[in-house]
């Protein structure tokens, strides 16, 4: 061999990495499993290192602020952590159906928000002047509609326009979160703050104030599940998300698909501002969505946009979210720490897709090759 | 007379997960010759040559430039070692003069672009190109893009020259002009590689063939001791019947006249003009015409997926003997007509299929609205799968696989085998055999034949103008969106056609009509 060649062979590359789609489906869910277990022990140890209590004291800590004294017979506190479960869930089952439609929307937060502010006007100014019943129906009718509206708009400007949904759908929020807080201004007096209204409060089946919310997230998983999948219009979502020019080769009306998948998922949002309104706060203000319809895009792709393993992940990162906020407060921390935690957790899940997807390949044999 | 070794390659292998694009291949190539690389589709020429222009780094193996181990981790590197790669699709900046891109990416210093041009015009001289340097690449011919590309790397210095597929988007004359360029390249002392799977080029061109088969090299022989059909077993494995059926057609009708229709893109430029033609029920009618003249916007135009601006598009339904017109419908429009049109465009995976979904999936996208349930019905799709996969031999693992995974000839069966299933009066392909194989290839061009014995109206976008002299009854010639002529395709040659390709525009019309 000549120098030169000997001098140039330290370039070659150590590794590349290699696009791969054929890892079987049971290793991928490996990957990601293993992924989740290593999360956590991170979790323990971080947690460990900043607050000084051990590993099971902090995993003691987080099991009893999420369930509370469930082995007592106590139940409170596992409500409470199904209910937060719900809300994230129906963000991102709401926006499920846009994403497979590879419609970004990242609206969430101002479709929920539009849908709550329609559920407490109606609580206000309806509040004492309609039976229940009617009322509900009324507070579920408007929130759904405002919630649509706000989903609509920007899905008719990419129809027709081609306008990027992304930038759209992201000033939207900020024109939703501007209506809140001039309402709660107008309503609040001087406090700023609307004190919780007690008319047109969903009511406590089975003595329980979060029962019908958990309720309907159930249904909503399963509904869209079996829509996504086995609906004609779930169909044509697919087709369109992948292929537009597929679609229109085969003659589905691209716009009117937008358009409708739009209204769906605004609409949930809408459903999903109820929940909170009605359901839960019995008030607003700017925060009541709180960041959840950015966590909601998350997990709608963490869930492989699949309801029921959406189910599986809102649970752990709610188990997280509320679990870790427990050790920070014991620790006399603030909630940033929570925060943090969420989001290394949700980085690696996003991160260990990549092991999935790509695989990393080292040269070898290089001196066989010499005939 | 003893030739110096250019390039060679020692048992070089590349995985693409579990594809193995190449496996020991061993390959030299010589100073003052024209090497063929000759392979189907699929059998690794490509990414063998990208390997040795930097593109790709291969899994394993060593690369010999003038017997000197070579480490190339990129087209820089490549160029250093005086290796140029003209792609099959062109990587030129639009916007940019001939000469501009040809001298963009170079790092010496200067940019002097007059002292470029002069080079430019040198080169050009030596082995006879026309070329403008100042031309704009937007206002040019396909064939004087790759003119740029070739004098890209030959103003770097370049003498191992690899051109891949050089000749898939040229006309027969323009094919001539770039061979005797290429000899006059071989005869300065440089070295070819042309990567291609069209026979007859590779015996009119090349001194030695290489043959490559399913990712492994296979052998090398001279040019001058081979024939068409040891060269297809050497690259097929075994020997195959290279003729085509063509039957008389009987009782042809019109099924489809179109009359002086006319389309405008979304740029106003115009990409079909006043183009007429009837497609009759028996026979095939081959479409010919360089890359991009407008036969997508033709066929798309048909079914219903462009504007026109002009013109009238008839159908003649033969059960009712009516007379539909299909302009500015939509496809769902066209087919609630009871229009039996089937289409098989070009880009199969982007427009026929939804790569992402299964076979059967993909056989529910023509009949998936039918009925008023609100749920899909999966039976008969999966039905219509599982015969489609029996009856055209699709290599599949299963009907539930994406499609995307199939290899090129097993998604155009599925593709082909849908719109048959359909039952076409009128059944439109464009390029349907790009990108197969051999056998898949006559396998194609026997369901077109059976088609036309049933009496369909089939319309036949081509490229390979062997293939069309060979299968169509008729061949309409198109050439920048207008009808340059209609020829017998018994009587025919490649000359005549190649001439209407391209054709002036000034009297294009004169021939339209007859």
């Amino acid at each position: 061999m000549t120098n030169s060649a000997t001098i140039k062979a330290h370039r070659e590359p150590l590794f590349h990495v290699v696009k791969r789609d054929d890892m079987p489906a049971w290793k991928a869910w490996l990957i990601r499993a293993v992924t989740i277990v290593i999360a956590f022990f991170l979790v323990g140890f971080l947690s460990m290192a900043v607050t000084g209590e051990s590993f099971s004291a902090t995993y003691e800590i987080m099991f009893s602020g999420v369930f509370g004294r469930l082995f007592e017979g106590r139940f409170t506190m596992l409500w409470k952590y199904l209910q937060e479960i719900a809300i994230l869930l129906a963000l991102a089952l709401a926006l499920t159906p846009a994403f497979k439609m590879k419609f970004w929307n990242c609206g969430a937060e101002g479709q929920a928000l539009m849908g709550g502010l329609a559920s407490i006007i109606c609580m206000i100014e309806l509040g004492n002047k309609l039976p229940y019943p009617v009322l509900m129906a009324v507070i579920a009718l408007t929130s759904i509609l405002a919630g649509a509206v706000w989903g609509i708009i920007p899905a008719i400007f990419k129809a027709i326009f081609n306008t990027n949904e992304t930038l759209f759908t992201l000033m939207m929020n900020y024109i939703a979160t501007q209506i809140i807080a001039y309402y709660v201004y107008l309503k609040g007096g001087g406090s700023n703050v609307i004190n919780p209204v007690s008319e047109g409060n969903f009511p406590a089946l089975g003595g329980n104030d979060y029962f019908i919310n958990i309720l309907i997230v159930t249904v909503m998983t399963v509904v869209m599940y079996i829509y996504l999948k086995y609906s004609k219009q779930g169909y044509e979502i697919s087709v369109v998300g992948e292929s537009q020019n597929t679609a229109r080769y085969i003659g589905i009306n691209v716009k009117k698909v937008i358009i409708r998948t739009m209204l769906i998922s605004g609409a949930l949002c809408g459903v999903t501002g109820m929940l909170l309104v009605a359901g839960k706060d019995h008030s607003i203000n700017i925060n009541s969505v709180g960041g959840q319809g950015f966590t909601a895009i998350l997990i709608s792709w963490l869930g492989q946009f699949n309801p029921f393993i959406m189910v599986i992940m809102t649970a752990i990162v709610i188990f997280l979210r509320i679990g870790v906020a427990k050790v920070a407060d014991t620790a006399l921390l603030n909630s940033s720490f929570s925060e943090i935690i969420v989001g290394i957790v949700i980085l690696m899940l996003v991160g260990c897709e990549f092991f999935i997807h790509y695989s990393i390949k080292f040269r070898h044999n290089k001196k066989e090759g010499k005939a | 007379m003893t030739k110096q070794p250019a390039i060679e390659l020692k048992n070089i292998t590349k995985v693409f997960g579990k594809v193995v694009a190449n496996k020991n291949v061993n390959l030299t190539a010589y100073r003052g010759e024209i090497l063929s690389i000759l392979g189907e589709n699929g059998s690794g020429k490509t990414t063998l040559m990208n390997m040795i222009s930097g593109i790709y780094f291969p899994d394993e193996g060593q690369i010999f430039i003038d017997q000197n181990e070579a480490v190339i981790t990129s087209p820089k590197d490549a160029f250093t070692y005086k290796i140029g790669m003209i792609h099959q699709h062109f990587k030129l900046v639009d916007v940019f003069s001939a000469a501009e891109n040809i001298v963009l990416g170079i790092e010496d210093g200067k940019y002097n672009l007059k002292a470029s041009q002069d080079e430019i015009k040198k080169i050009s001289e030596q082995y006879g190109f026309e070329l403008d340097p100042e031309k704009k690449i937007y206002t040019m011919s396909v064939s004087e893009k790759q003119t740029v590309e070739i004098i890209k790397v030959l103003y770097r210095g370049a003498d191992i020259l690899i051109l891949d597929e050089p000749t898939a988007v040229l006309t027969p004359q323009e094919t001539e002009k770039l061979f005797s360029i290429l000899r006059r390249m071989r005869d300065d002392g440089k070295c070819i590689i042309i990567i291609t799977h069209k026979l007859h080029e590779v015996l009119s061109l090349s001194d030695r063939v290489s043959v490559l088969r399913k990712g492994e090299y296979v052998g090398t022989v001279n040019t001058s001791e081979t024939s068409e059909s040891e060269l297809t077993e050497m690259m097929v494995g075994k020997k195959i019947d290279l003729n085509i059926e063509r039957n008389k057609p009987h009782d042809t009708a019109d099924r489809l006249i179109v009359n002086n229709i006319t389309c405008v893109d979304r740029m106003g430029a115009t990409v079909l003009d006043n183009v007429s033609f009837t497609a009759k029920s028996g026979e095939i009618l081959g479409i010919a015409g360089i890359a991009g003249s407008g036969q997508r916007e033709l066929l798309e135009s048909i079914a219903g997926l462009q504007h026109l601006s002009e013109g009238e598009i008839f159908y003649l339904n033969p059960k009712t003997d009516k007379k539909e017109n299909l302009r500015d419908k939509t496809p769902m429009q066209i087919r609630n007509l009871g229009v039996r049109l089937s289409f098989v465009p070009e880009d199969r995976l982007g427009m026929g299929l939804v790569g992402n979904m299964d076979i059967v999936d993909n056989m529910m996208l023509r009949s998936y609205s039918k009925g008023h349930s609100v749920f899909l019905k999966r039976k008969k799709p999966k039905d219509l799968a599982m015969k489609i996969i029996h009856d055209l031999e699709v290599v599949t693992p299963s009907a539930s696989t994406p499609v995307r995974r199939l290899s090129g000839g097993n998604v155009q069966k599925v593709l082909v085998g849908r719109e048959i299933a359909a039952s076409p009066t009128v059944l439109m392909v464009a390029y349907p055999v790009r990108g197969l194989d051999i056998n898949s290839s006559y396998m194609i061009y026997n369901l077109l034949n059976e088609q036309k014995e049933k009496g369909v109206a089939v319309i036949f976008v081509g490229e390979d103008l062997d293939v069309l002299l060979e299968l169509c009854d008729r061949i309409m010639v198109i050439g920048s969106g207008k009808v340059t002529g209609i020829v017998d395709g018994r009587t025919a040659t490649k000359e005549e056609i190649g001439l209407l390709m391209t054709k002036s525009e000034k009297d294009g019309e004169e021939n339209a009509n007859d």
